[in-house]
C-alpha cells in the first residue's frame, strides 16, 4: 500500500538513508526499530512526504506521493508526530475534531467518529478540558485520537506513528498498539517507530530493522529479533526466548 | 457541547451590543456633548428622509460619523489581522505593532509621501489615500515575510526571534522615517508626526472609502481561512497532513494581514496593541477556535477602539490625546503581564 522504492535521502551532503525498499501492506502493523541516528525519523519524514528523497520514491496505492492532491492524501495517510507545538487553548475535543477537515462526511458522522475515536484513545473524559492543561501523555493520546479519527472507517488508509509510546504509561502503551492492530484488522496499515523491542515483538506483524541508513532485516518478529543480530545492531548482549503466554519472542537484556 | 455553544452565542450578542453602545457614545461625546436621543435622530434621518432640526446635525454627520466609521473599520481590522497573525506565527503574543509590521507599513507611507511628492501632486485628491495605502501594503507585506522568516523554528515561532526581528525592523523604519523628516517640508512633517502617533482625527469620507474597500477584502477572505488557521496551530507538517495547502495559505495570510494593517496605518497611523489585546480577551471568552475568535475579535476590536477614541477625546478636552499613545499606555502593561505569565509557564 505504502511503498518505498530505492529510497535514498541525504541531508547537507551526508547520506542518511540509502536504497531502502519495502512495502507497508494493508492489514499489517510494521514496527521500525533501530538505534539513535539510524535514520528512523528521516525514513518517517520521507514516507510522510515532509522530506524529499534524494533518489527513489514513495508510492501510496501505486501512485507517487507527490502526485496526490494534498486534500485527498489526507484522507488516506495520517501521521502522529512525536511531539506537537500547539500553544493555544483548544479543548481536547476541538483538537480531535480537526481531523475531520479533509472529509466532507457531514456534521453527524464527524461527531460520531470524533467521539468513537476519543473513546478508543481513552480521552473521552478530557473532552472539555483545555489542551494546555493536559499532561504529556494525555496530549499524546489526544493526538492519537485525532489521527485515528482522520482515517476512521477508511479501508486502505495508512497511519504513521513516530515513537508514540514515549510519554505513555504501560497501560496506554498497550492501548496505542492495540489500536494499531485494530486499524490493521480493519484493512488499514500502520507503520510505527518503537524503541521497546518487546513491544514490537508482541504487537507488530513485521519488523523493519534499520542500521546506519540501511535495512538490515525485514520480516516477522521471530525472523528479525535474533540475539546475535540485536547484539550487532544495538551493541548489547541479549537473550531471546519465547514469551510464556503467547507466541512471540521475548528479549531479555 | 450545547452549553458551550449557548455561551458563545451569548458572548457574540454581548459584543454586538457593546459595539452599538460604543458607536452611539462615539457619535454623542466629544468637545460638544450631544444628547443620545438627538444622536439617534440624526442617524435615523440619514436613512429616512425626515424634517428634523437637530442643532448638532452637522457635527454628527460631517465630523463624528466618518470618525466613528473609521474607528470601527480600524479596530475590527487590527483585531482580525492580529488574531490571524497569531495563528500564522503559532504564537499568541504576535501583534502587528510589536513585530514591526506596522512600522514597515508606516515607512512605506512615509516613502510615498515624501519621495512621491511630484507624482502625488499630479494625482487627484480622491486617489491620494490609495497611493499611501499601496506604500503601506508593500511595506507591511515585506516586513511580515521577513519577520516570519527570521522567527521561524521547528517548534513554531520563537518569541525572542520574532520580537528581536520586530525591534530591528522598527528601528530601521524609525531611522528612515527620521531621515525622511529631514527631507520633508513643514506640512509633510506634521503628517509624519501624526502618523507616528496614531489618531482617528484625520477621518474623512474619502479615507473611510479607501479603508472600507481594503477592509472588505480582508474581512471577506480572512475568516475563510479559520479552519486552515486552526490546523496551522498544530504545526506546519500537521496542517499539511490534514490536507491544508500550507504554502498557499501562508502566502494569503501574509498578504491579507499586510493589506489590513497597511490600510489601517495609512488611514489612522500607528495604533498598537489592539491586535494583541483583543484576540487574547476573545480567547478567554470563546476558546481558541478561529471560527469564533475571528468574528468575535472584529466585534470587540471595533467596540474597544471606539471607546478608546472617546476616552482620547475626553481626557484632555478640548484638546485630544493621540489614540496610538492611549492604546500603548493601556496595551503595553497588558503585554508585559502576558509575557511574565508565559515565562512562568515555561515559555511560549
Amino acid at each position: 500500500m505504502l511503498e518505498a522504492v530505492d529510497l535514498s535521502c541525504a541531508r547537507s551532503g551526508k547520506t542518511i538513508l540509502s536504497q531502502v525498499n519495502f512495502e507497508l501492506r494493508s492489514g499489517e502493523v510494521l514496527a521500525v526499530l533501530g538505534t539513535n541516528g539510524a535514520g528512523k525519523s528521516t525514513l518517517l519524514g520521507t514516507l510522510a512526504g515532509e522530506l524529499s528523497a534524494s533518489a527513489g520514491q514513495v508510492r501510496l496505492a501505486g501512485r507517487p506521493l507527490a502526485q496526490w492532491p494534498v486534500g485527498e492524501l489526507a484522507t488516506r495517510l495520517a501521521v502522529l508526530p512525536q511531539a506537537s507545538s500547539l500553544a493555544f487553548g483548544f479543548t481536547a475535543e476541538e483538537v480531535v475534531a480537526m481531523s475531520r477537515m479533509p472529509h466532507d462526511t457531514g456534521l453527524l458522522t464527524d461527531r460520531r467518529v470524533v467521539s468513537e475515536a476519543m473513546r478508543a484513545a481513552d480521552v473521552t473524559h478530557l473532552a472539555g478540558r483545555s489542551y494546555l492543561k493536559l499532561s504529556g501523555g494525555e496530549r499524546q493520546r489526544v493526538h492519537l485520537a485525532r489521527v485515528m479519527a482522520q482515517i476512521w472507517e477508511t479501508p486502505g488508509a495508512c497511519l504513521i506513528m513516530d515513537e508514540p509510546t514515549a510519554s505513555l504509561d504501560l497501560a496506554h502503551q498497550q492501548l496505542i498498539l492495540e489500536q494499531a492492530q485494530r486499524i490493521a484488522a480493519g484493512g488499514g496499515a500502520v507503520l510505527v517507530v518503537l524503541h521497546d523491542l518487546n513491544l514490537a515483538a508482541r504487537y507488530a506483524h513485521r519488523i523493519l530493522l534499520l542500521d546506519r541508513g540501511e535495512v538490515v532485516a525485514l520480516g516477522t518478529p521471530w525472523d528479525v529479533l535474533q540475539a546475535e543480530r540485536i547484539g550487532e545492531v544495538f551493541a548489547v548482549a541479549v537473550q531471546v526466548t519465547r514469551h510464556p503466554a503467547q507466541d512471540s519472542p521475548l528479549i531479555i537484556i | 457541547m450545547d452549553a458551550a455553544r449557548r455561551l458563545r452565542l451569548m458572548v457574540m450578542v454581548l459584543l454586538a451590543a457593546l459595539l452599538v453602545l460604543a458607536v452611539l457614545l462615539s457619535l454623542a461625546l466629544g468637545a460638544v456633548t450631544i444628547p443620545l436621543g438627538d444622536t439617534v435622530l440624526v442617524l435615523v434621518s440619514l436613512i429616512l428622509p425626515m424634517e428634523h432640526a437637530v442643532e448638532a446635525q452637522l457635527i454628527v454627520e460631517q465630523i463624528r460619523l466618518p470618525r466613528t466609521l473609521m474607528g470601527m473599520l480600524v479596530g475590527a481590522t487590527l483585531a482580525l489581522t492580529g488574531a490571524a497573525m497569531q495563528g500564522l506565527f503559532r504564537n499568541p503574543l504576535a501583534d502587528p505593532g510589536l513585530i514591526g509590521v506596522s512600522s514597515g507599513a508606516a515607512l512605506g507611507v512615509a516613502l510615498i509621501l515624501v519621495l512621491g511628492g511630484p507624482w502625488l501632486a499630479m494625482m487627484p485628491d480622491a486617489l491620494l489615500p490609495y497611493a499611501t495605502v499601496l506604500g503601506a501594503f508593500i511595506g507591511g507585506a515585506l516586513t511580515t515575510w521577513l519577520v516570519y522568516r527570521l522567527g521561524q523554528s521547528v517548534q513554531g515561532t520563537s518569541v525572542a526571534n520574532m520580537l528581536l526581528a520586530g525591534i530591528a525592523i522598527a528601528a530601521v523604519s524609525g531611522a528612515f522615517i527620521g531621515l525622511l523628516s529631514y527631507l520633508a517640508d513643514d506640512a509633510m512633517l506634521r503628517t509624519l508626526v501624526f502618523w507616528n502617533m496614531g489618531s482617528l482625527g484625520g477621518a474623512s469620507f474619502e479615507r473611510v472609502g479607501m479603508l472600507a474597500l481594503c477592509c472588505a477584502l480582508v474581512w471577506w477572505r480572512l475568516p475563510r481561512q479559520a479552519k486552515a488557521l486552526n490546523a496551522l496551530l498544530l504545526g506546519e507538517s500537521e496542517a499539511r497532513h490534514l490536507g491544508i495547502e500550507v504554502e498557499r495559505v501562508k502566502r494569503e495570510l501574509v498578504l491579507l494581514t499586510a493589506l489590513g494593517v497597511g490600510a489601517c496605518v495609512a488611514a489612522a497611523g500607528l495604533i498598537g496593541f489592539v491586535g494583541l489585546v483583543v484576540p487574547h480577551l476573545v480567547r478567554l471568552m470563546v476558546g481558541a477556535n478561529h471560527r469564533y475568535v475571528l468574528p468575535a475579535s472584529m466585534l470587540l476590536g471595533a467596540g474597544l477602539l471606539l471607546v478608546a477614541d472617546v476616552a482620547a477625546r475626553l481626557v484632555v478636552a478640548p484638546a485630544e490625546l493621540p489614540l496610538g499613545i492611549l492604546t500603548a499606555l493601556l496595551g503595553a502593561p497588558f503585554f508585559l503581564a502576558l509575557l511574565l505569565r508565559a515565562q512562568r509557564n515555561g515559555g511560549v
